[in-house]
């Protein structure tokens, strides 16, 4: 086959690959707007919260090869920032959100600059350390109300018409911004910014080579990670009307892991059906408490040793594309 | 009463005490981690969950068996290193060809089932283990008062710390070790069996956590989580000491223990999170670590 051949067949089957993800957005997107008619729609919105959260941290890890395990910092950072615009200085929700998204992004800024410097297993301990030294701050901080975190954090009126006290004006934000976040993701992932990403995770010293100033992509995937996951711990705090420690905690990053490991790393649809997964079991294995954690380590442990594509990695590989 | 900087100096001492202790944990803790990396290339996240085994082994010795701490002090860290060897045999093996990531991925898994389950068990209350007869009480030194049982937990952490420095860096057995760090292929090629030894070092370095855990129990109490928080003030203690070097990890260890005692004192909003500042600076002046070279 010649070169010519060989490239028009790859963008041939990069199209189809393209198609069937089309389908399968289409099938997702079908199903967060159906489900609310039979499932719990406050549920449901966690799900979708969890599922951007998810994406987010998948983007950094499924495409920059980094694994961060402090990523409960810009969930809990945003989630505290807008529940403290909302309630204490009255911003309108859409600006709470906004607000907390853009603490979230400031902290991947500061925190992504020296996150970058180390790679593999030493990244992951360097994010766990920071976002531990940011929950000791929320711990001590008076404005986070410690242990009680912010509660009674009012919803508001979006743009100062749509009451979000109605539960499917709430829903329809919560789906706006976890489908805009999904496409903005998937946009990032297929530009040629994504591209060289990949190449990073591949080959650094040789995207080096290229020319590529590899830091600054990575520290921009960084950032773009953390202000998503601030987009959906902003958003969640506004379903929940609550703020607190638990989004912050270093349970919060292994849990994302977990849903992201169990779903598929660096797959497109993985993250989504983690985070269903996971809250769907948290959820109805509420009765046995503290089991959870042990449930939890049991499928870290399993997902490692045998199951290392996760649901949607397997489920690709049977259909022979890429999900 | 003397006073320093206007801080009396019992309160002074006192902290710097309390920092010493918890530099000794930090050092057998990271010196265990730096082990284990070494030659396993595997971040160990378990290492919190067992160093808290090995306090809760010297409860059941205690509680069931009537055995002391002495004891304790041999029994707990064999029975922890054998379980925690058991674990690499089983799973642990199974990772050395994927990547790194993996094999942290599988011991915080493992972390969270053990410490789930002692809590399942045990609650998170802590239960109280008497410290040994023979180190009760304390002795008045002009300065401050300074407990039996402290001063021998720091003692008896150093010399852990020097003769685990000198086992790798001036024996024979050392010499392959730190041989299979560099080359495991090669080293096999001249009939070691390195599979073997990645075994072996696996269960010293938890056996190392279990020691910390058996000395930690009189102090702290045994607590389920006891580890499940310190793990991760090691891991920055890891970064900022890098980890290159066994002497490097006991020197950070017990230094930034001491700083952190320090913080107490003169600025103990910042105590908490202090560990992690100096990572941050460290990572922006030599980001390899302290001691360390960039691999």
């Amino acid at each position: 086959m010649s070169a010519v051949q060989e490239l028009a067949a790859g963008a041939a089957s990069r199209a189809r690959g393209l198609a069937h993800q089309r389908i399968a957005t289409a099938v997702m997107i079908a199903f967060f707007a159906l489900a609310p008619l039979v499932a719990y729609p406050v549920f449901l919105m966690k799900v979708m919260c969890f599922a951007l959260f998810a994406c987010a941290f998948n983007l950094l890890i499924g495409y920059g090869g980094l694994l961060s395990f402090g990523h409960a910092m810009f969930l809990g950072t945003a989630g505290y920032a807008s529940a403290h615009a909302a309630k204490v200085w009255g911003f309108a929700p859409e600006f709470a959100i906004l607000f907390g998204t853009a603490c979230s992004a400031l902290l991947g800024l500061v925190t992504g600059l020296l996150a970058i410097r180390r790679q593999g297993i030493y990244f992951a301990m360097i994010t766990l350390a920071l976002a531990q030294m940011v929950y000791f701050f929320y711990l001590q901080a008076p404005f986070t109300g410690g242990e009680d975190g912010i509660q009674a954090v009012p919803r508001g009126k979006l743009f100062g018409v749509l009451d979000l006290d109605n539960v499917w004006v709430m829903y329809s934000l919560v789906f706006a911004v976890f489908v805009g976040g999904f496409l903005l993701i998937h946009r990032a992932v297929h530009s040629p910014f994504g591209q060289v990403l990949k190449a990073i995770r591949e080959n650094e010293p040789r995207a080096l080579s290229l020319g590529y100033d590899v830091n600054r992509y990575k520290l921009l995937a960084y950032v773009l990670s953390a202000t998503l996951a601030g987009l959906a711990g902003a958003t969640k705090v506004l379903v929940f009307e609550l703020a607190s420690l638990t989004d912050v905690h270093w349970t919060m990053s292994g849990e994302v892991v977990l849903m992201v490991l169990l779903g598929g790393l660096g797959t497109v649809f993985g993250p989504v059906v983690g985070a269903l997964i996971i809250i769907s079991m948290e959820n109805y294995l509420a009765q046995i408490g503290s089991w959870v954690t042990v449930v939890q380590g049991v499928i870290f442990v399993i997902c490692v040793l045998t199951f290392r594509r996760g649901v949607i990695g397997e489920l690709g590989r049977l259909i022979g594309k890429p999900l | 009463m003397t006073e320093i900087f206007g801080i009396p100096t019992q309160a002074l001492f006192g902290q710097l005490l309390i920092g010493l202790i918890n530099g000794s944990f930090y050092a057998l803790l990271s010196l265990g981690l730096a082990v284990i990396f070494g030659l396993l290339n595997i971040i160990n996240f378990t290492h919190g969950a067992q160093y808290m085994m090995g306090a809760f082994c010297a409860y059941f010795l205690i509680t069931k068996l009537g055995i002391g701490y002495w004891w304790a002090l041999v029994i707990a860290p064999l029975a922890v290193g054998i379980v925690g060897m058991v674990i690499e045999r089983l799973m642990l093996a199974r990772l050395y060809k994927l990547d790194h990531l993996y094999g942290l991925l599988l011991t915080f898994g493992l972390a969270l089932i053990i410490q789930g389950l002692f809590r399942n068990e045990y609650g998170t209350s802590g239960i109280p283990y008497a410290m040994p007869q023979e180190l009760a009480g304390g002795r008045n030194l002009d300065f401050m008062f300074l407990p039996n049982y402290r001063a021998w937990v720091i003692l008896a952490s150093i010399v852990m710390c020097l003769a685990t420095w000198f086992v790798i860096e001036r024996t024979q057995l050392g010499s392959y070790l730190r041989a299979a760090t560099e080359n495991p292929a090669l080293v096999q090629a001249f009939g070691i069996n390195v599979p073997r030894m990645i075994t072996l070092t696996y269960g010293f370095g938890v056996a190392l956590a279990a020691f910390a855990g058996v000395m930690a129990a009189p102090i702290y109490q045994v607590n389920p989580l006891m580890g499940a928080d310190l793990i991760i003030v090691v891991f920055a203690v890891v970064v900022i000491g890098g980890m290159g070097s066994i002497m490097g990890s006991i020197v950070t260890g017990f230094a930034l223990g001491l700083i952190e005692g320090l913080t107490k004192v003169f600025y103990p909003e910042a105590s908490n999170t202090v560990i992690f500042i100096i990572m941050a600076i460290v990572l922006m002046i030599k980001p390899a670590g302290l001691f360390g070279t960039q691999r």
